[in-house]
């Protein structure tokens, strides 16, 4: 790790203005994403903003009936929460399914949300990378790929978007709460919070420089059965090659995202609309223009036999 | 792969300055005095094994660090330092956590207990005296990690913590063999000692009803 000053922050606004009002400073929160990068220096802040003393770690309902769960409060936490283990199935059953329960009891809601991509090369300092380094190249392009994204990719970077809980809160149409310097609030659909590489792979998140997150809100529960079934190497403790998030009818409708196969949570409104003919007019739709490279084609088929089962679940 | 980059850096510097002949000027151990001037320090309270610890801390050491390289306590392991084996798991105000990843100053006013509070070889925790009945390990590298994690597990339990494997979220918990392999599989085993260590929390767990 680069050297770097500390604080604890003692209210959003002051974490806010130390942030933005400092070259190089960063909010922590569990740190479990952050330290990890700062010990392979693919980050170097040069001041740290502690923001976990903050009171932001409540689940409170919201009059509509929906759910405002406060940006500190653990993944843990959440996915423990009487209300979302009987409403929001599919919350507690995608963080249940991502890392461990030590990792879990540390990491929050909003870093989880930040939590940056897995790409081997974004890791290896010493290769091109140009989320890391911007306009270095991407070494990932003809090179080892295969748990990277085959769609919403561009010329300059496949990585994929390797988290759990997003998938879910994708179907759920949540949306972030943010505070920024200027002590604006706003709301924004995680839908529009996940940028899409394009010409700029560095630019991940639709954040300002030093706008905390301070709540994802969910809306009413959806009608149907919740499912959250992630495909990995192991059967514990490892990424998703590929997963799906899905809130089932019985009248076969219902809302579908794909995680690990894009760079952000994929839910597309076609593919949805979909579902009653079955998994390949959903995949079909979903995938539409993907590019896979030669390793990771195999995640377009996958996709389609890990909903089918997602489905059949479905009518139990 | 994983080098990191400044370590590269500073074994290149060495071997060319021991080429150029100027390694006479280059000091070979310890930060460079630039970097000792700059490295931030904080003060750091900390209750560790109901001990009161205050210290003064570079703000880049770890938790796990603080506990094995300032205040001895050895018991806790580091496997990998990037959270992946388990071997630094300990209990923060009585939550388990990978120390490797959680800065100390993160830490101040917290109540960490670690192995050696768990308890002692004159007075074991009943999840240590389960582990050597059992046979709960083999070289005992993760051992710490493991035993600490256990105890959490069954107070997750108790807590209606979800896992993986559990079907009806909504149901009472109970800790099943699958339930409690999931639950431990962020500790990981080079030795391979699971089932005995699967054998000893079930115990502790069926003793405790
Ligand atoms: C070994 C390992 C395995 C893992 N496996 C999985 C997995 O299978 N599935 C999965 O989904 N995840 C997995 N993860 C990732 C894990 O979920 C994240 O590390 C965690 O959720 C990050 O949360 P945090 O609070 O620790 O974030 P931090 O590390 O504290 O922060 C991450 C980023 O978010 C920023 N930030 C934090 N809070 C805020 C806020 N309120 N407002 C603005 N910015 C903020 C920080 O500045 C930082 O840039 C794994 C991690 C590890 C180490
Ligand atoms: S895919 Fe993205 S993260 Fe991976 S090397 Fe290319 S630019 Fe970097
Ligand atoms: S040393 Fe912390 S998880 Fe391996
Ligand atoms: S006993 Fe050797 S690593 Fe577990």
């Amino acid at each position: 790790m680069t050297p770097f000053t500390y604080e604890r922050a003692t209210s959003p606004e002051a974490a806010i203005r130390a942030v933005a009002g400092t070259p190089g400073a960063k909010f922590i929160a569990g740190g479990t994403n952050l330290l990890d990068l700062m010990k392979f220096q693919i980050e170097r802040p040069t001041h740290l903003v502690d923001v976990r003393g903050l009171p932001l770690a409540t689940i409170e309902d919201t009059p509509d009936g929906g759910l405002r769960i406060g940006a500190l409060v653990t993944n843990t936490a959440l996915a423990a929460h009487p209300r979302v283990k009987r409403d929001y199935g599919v919350v507690s059953r995608a963080i249940v399914a991502g890392a461990t329960g030590q990792l879990r009891n540390k990491a929050s809601v909003g870093g989880n949300l930040l939590q940056r991509n897995r790409c081997p090369y974004f890791y290896n300092v010493h290769t091109p990378c140009n989320k890391r380094v911007p306009g270095s190249g991407c070494s990932a392009i003809g090179g080892a790929s295969r748990s990277l994204a085959v769609v919403g990719t561009s010329e300059a970077c496949i990585a994929q978007n390797p988290g759990d809980m997003a998938v879910a809160l994708m179907v759920l149409d949540a949306a972030v709460e943010t505070m920024n310097a200027a002590g604006n609030t706003r709301s924004i659909p995680l839908a529009e919070f996940f940028r899409l590489p394009g010409e700029t792979p560095e630019i991940e998140f639709a954040l300002e420089p030093g706008e905390l997150i301070t709540a994802v809100t969910l809306p009413p529960p959806p009608a149907g059965t919740h499912h959250y079934h992630k495909v990995r190497d192991r059967a514990s403790y490892a990424f998703a090659i590929v997963s799906v998030a899905a809130v089932l009818d019985e009248d076969g409708t219902g809302r579908v995202a794909f995680g690990s196969v894009a760079p952000r949570p994929w839910r597309v409104a076609e593919a949805e609309a979909a579902l009653p003919e079955g998994p390949a007019a959903v995949v079909a739709s979903a995938f539409d223009g993907a590019k896979p490279t030669h390793e990771n084609a195999f995640k377009i088929p996958l996709a389609e036999r890990t909903l089918a089962l997602v489905i059949a679940e479905g009518k139990g | 792969m994983l080098l990191p980059e400044w370590l590269l850096n500073r074994r290149e510097f060495v071997a060319g300055a021991a080429a150029s002949g100027a390694l006479t000027t280059v000091p070979m151990v310890g930060p460079s005095p630039a970097l000792a001037e700059t490295a931030p320090t904080n003060a750091v309270r900390l209750d560790v094994n109901g001990e009161p610890h205050a210290l003064t801390l570079d703000t880049r050491t770890t938790l796990l660090d603080t506990l094995r390289e300032h205040l001895h306590l050895t018991g806790t392991k580091k496997g990998c330092d990037h959270g992946h084996c388990g071997a630094c798991t300990v209990l923060v105000n009585g939550t388990r956590i990978n120390a490797c990843l959680s800065l100390a100053v993160m830490h101040d006013g917290d109540s960490v207990t670690t192995i050696e509070g768990l308890g002692t070889p004159d007075d074991m925790h009943e999840m240590q005296a389960a582990f050597v009945k059992h046979d709960g390990f083999q070289c005992g590298y993760c051992t710490p990690g493991q035993i600490c994690s256990a105890v959490a597990v069954l107070a997750e339990v108790e807590q209606g913590v979800p896992s993986h494997v559990t079907g009806d979220l909504t149901a009472p918990m109970a800790l099943s063999n699958i339930e409690l392999r999931e639950r431990m599989s962020g500790n990981i085993c080079r030795c391979g000692a699971y089932s005995n260590i699967a054998d000893a929390i079930t115990e502790v767990a069926e003793a405790r009803g």
